[in-house]
């Protein structure tokens, strides 16, 4: 069985993250999509040797469980209050998130694939979810939501680090996912801050800055 | 001997984070940063052996900016006490740990032979700076805090995918693990072009966020702007230099697969928007350190320029990294001396810095001096070398314009400097108690007299280094 039912089911999450407007929804997408992440792994090997079992694991459980887990608490701590609108509305972001469906294709046609490799939707995947996840970053106002966007463009990025299996060595996998739980943690802090200095968690009243 | 680089800073941070709260903490600082430069300097003094097993090594590229970054991490390092004995209601711990992580991984980025490795070292540096952002506490730089924790995340996550493309790239040249960075630059040629190019593109424009070109700067002038004087010299000395080293090792792989022409339009182009940018909002800028952030996006695109170029213009680029390191680190550190005496850094309500507070006063009119590229400082050394190498190389347009970038920046930064530190200070300007101390003063002594030697006379052993290290850019050697 190829991978690529995960890859659509993948690129499927994405679309409905950008459609969705609440911060606990997302995270549930985001840790969903985490998981299948590790189990496109899994697919893509015939026989699963202990690092292979090593890395799903891993994955699974920092994309999967850890993360979100974190990203709950810092939701289950906010005060109750209203979703800001985003910059730019739902509609017109789904709209946006198709279009580049449509250019990650026709980039990743450019970039000839190893012939094990061919036919499968890894790179135009790894793109899509990219572009997903900025624009989350770029359109939400929710400090939370931001996150959400970086883990999807994070996702992305593993997406793609998943042909190189043999290539990359566990230590280096290892550290990665390390920095990105580290990474998510100090956000984590940063938004903890931001919501006790301006009782909200809107990014956009962090605009004091300017030239 | 070379894993000592990465660990002695880490173990320097876990002594700091143990000892009891006070000022002694910070006291650790000057004896780790000295210990690290006398460990660079014994490790330089050795011969570069090829050892094919090593993950860290220490080549002669990755030996100079740690140099600079070392020197640079020294300087702030002997000005901390000081500083830090006037801010007794913060938690030094933090503030030690941090800088020292940071040390240590620096040291990891510059001897890594990885770029997996390399990029986790990058990535680390970049989450040990965030507690130093957050210093001082209050909702603007948390502001500027989650805008440098966001924008830099983005960059490194594009860097990586950068990464992973050339690492596919080498997959299909048929180049077994580990991928090495020497070894990519040796078997470059059977790599499939298309890749390579793509991974280029992405590694530039995330690790160019890290380096602060524009238009990937904008976190830029906020975490300058923000944070104490001493944290925007580590920003503007230190991660910068090392997101430039990082390019600069993807970029030799690109040079040996015969891609350096690609590469050299792009950098050329980002050197002269990251100037052009920088010259627009210097204009008028009404905030000093915000200025300094302008200065130091220009400075990035002067040596994402000069590599653009190539040639000789590598060399300089390579020694203008120190030479801005040194120079910035006189006009950081200076400029929070004058704002702390004024209590503002609105240059509205600063001006007669040089009749309050004479020492940083003139470190700082010499500093911009030396920034703006006038001799006999060491930036002079290295603009002047990178224009003629351009000009006499052909390059007439993209010369001119970064000469007529040169000459507009110099007059928008100085209509705007030379008022603050000229005259006599206006009757309602607040005065602080702060004075002039020796501990506050003599880093940024040295540091100009280090600019100002290396402007004049470049020592045999660093000439020979630097030649070396511009050979490997190339991805000759």
């Amino acid at each position: 069985m190829t991978p690529n039912l995960l890859l659509a089911a993948i690129m499927l999450i994405n679309f409905m993250l950008v459609a969705s407007s609440r911060v606990s929804k997302c995270i549930q997408l985001a840790a969903l999509q985490g998981g299948l992440l590790a189990m496109v792994l899994l697919l893509m090997h015939d026989h699963w040797p202990f690092h292979v079992l090593l890395m799903a694991f891993s994955t699974a459980a920092i994309k999967g469980v850890v993360i979100p887990a974190m990203l709950n608490r810092a939701q289950d701590r906010m005060k109750p209050q209203r979703e800001p609108e985003p910059y730019v509305g739902y509609t017109l972001t789904l709209v946006m998130a198709a279009a580049g469906t449509g250019m990650a294709f026709i980039l990743a046609r450019r970039l000839p694939l190893q012939p094990g490799n061919l036919g499968t939707l890894f790179v135009p995947a790894s793109i899509m979810a990219l572009f997903t996840g900025f624009l989350l970053l770029t359109t939400r106002k929710r400090a939370l939501l931001q996150v959400v966007g970086y883990l999807v463009l994070e996702n992305g990025v593993y997406l793609f680090s998943l042909l190189l299996v043999k290539q990359m060595p566990l230590l280096v996998e290892t550290g990665v996912l390390l920095d990105l739980v580290v990474g998510i943690f100090v956000m984590g802090i940063v938004i903890n801050h931001i919501q006790t200095a301006f009782d909200s968690q809107d990014t956009h009243r962090l605009a004091h800055l300017k030239d | 001997m070379i894993l000592a680089l990465t660990l002695m800073p880490l173990a320097a941070a876990a002594i700091v984070w143990f000892m009891k709260p006070g000022l002694h903490r910070a006291r650790v600082l000057p004896v780790a940063g000295v210990l690290h430069l006398a460990l660079v300097l014994l490790a330089l003094t050795r011969s570069f052996q090829p050892q094919p097993d090593a993950w860290l090594r220490l080549d002669p590229l990755g030996g100079w900016m740690l140099l600079v970054v070392s020197t640079i991490f020294t300087l702030c390092s002997l000005y901390a006490p000081a500083y830090l004995a006037l801010r007794m209601e913060r938690n030094f711990g933090v503030f030690g740990v941090s800088m020292l992580g940071f040390l240590g991984m620096a040291s990891l980025v510059a001897t890594s032979r990885h770029p997996g490795v390399l990029w986790v070292g990058m990535e680390t540096t970049a989450l040990a700076t965030t507690p130093l952002l957050y210093y001082n506490k209050n909702k603007r730089s948390l502001e500027a805090t989650w805008k440098y924790l966001l924008i830099c995340s983005v960059g490194m996550a594009l860097a990586l995918l950068g990464t992973f493309f050339v690492a596919y790239a080498a997959q299909q040249g048929g180049l077994g693990e580990p991928i090495y960075i020497d070894r990519l630059v040796a078997n470059a040629r059977a790599m499939p072009v298309p890749w390579l190019k793509a991974g280029f593109v992405l590694l530039l424009v995330g690790y160019g966020t890290k380096m602060g070109l524009a238009p990937m700067h904008t976190w830029k002038p906020d975490a300058y702007g923000e944070t104490p004087g001493i944290v925007g010299t580590i920003l503007a000395g230190g991660v910068t230099t090392m997101a430039f080293l990082s390019l600069l090792r993807f970029f030799s792989i690109m040079a040996a697969a015969g891609l350096a022409g690609f590469c050299r339009e792009l950098l050329v182009a980002m050197g002269l928007v990251s100037m052009a940018w920088a010259f627009v909002f210097m204009i008028r800028q009404g905030d000093l350190r915000r200025l300094l952030a302008y200065s130091s996006v220009e400075h990035m695109g002067i040596l994402a320029f000069g590599v653009g170029i190539g040639g000789k213009a590598t060399l300089f680029a390579l020694f203008h990294v120190a030479a801005n390191a040194l120079v910035k680190s006189v006009l950081f550190l200076g400029s929070g001396n004058i704002v702390r005496s004024f209590s503002s850094k609105s240059l509205a309500d600063v001006s007669g810095a040089m009749r309050r507070l004479p020492v940083s006063g003139w470190c700082f009119l010499l500093g911009f001096l030396a920034i703006v590229g006038s001799p006999p400082f060491a930036p002079f050394t290295s603009i002047f070398g990178i224009a003629s190498t351009a000009l006499g190389g052909g390059h007439l347009l993209a010369g001119s314009l970064f000469l007529a970038l040169l000459a507009a920046i110099f007059t928008a930064m100085g209509s705007v400097i030379l008022p603050v530190l000229q005259g006599n200070p206006n009757p309602p300007s607040v005065r602080t108690h702060y004075e002039d101390t020796f501990g506050l003063t003599f880093p940024l002594v040295l540091a100009l007299a280090l600019a100002l030697i290396l402007g004049t006379w470049l020592p045999g052993p660093l000439h020979s280094l630097l030649t070396k290290a511009a050979l490997l850019v190339e991805g000759q050697a």
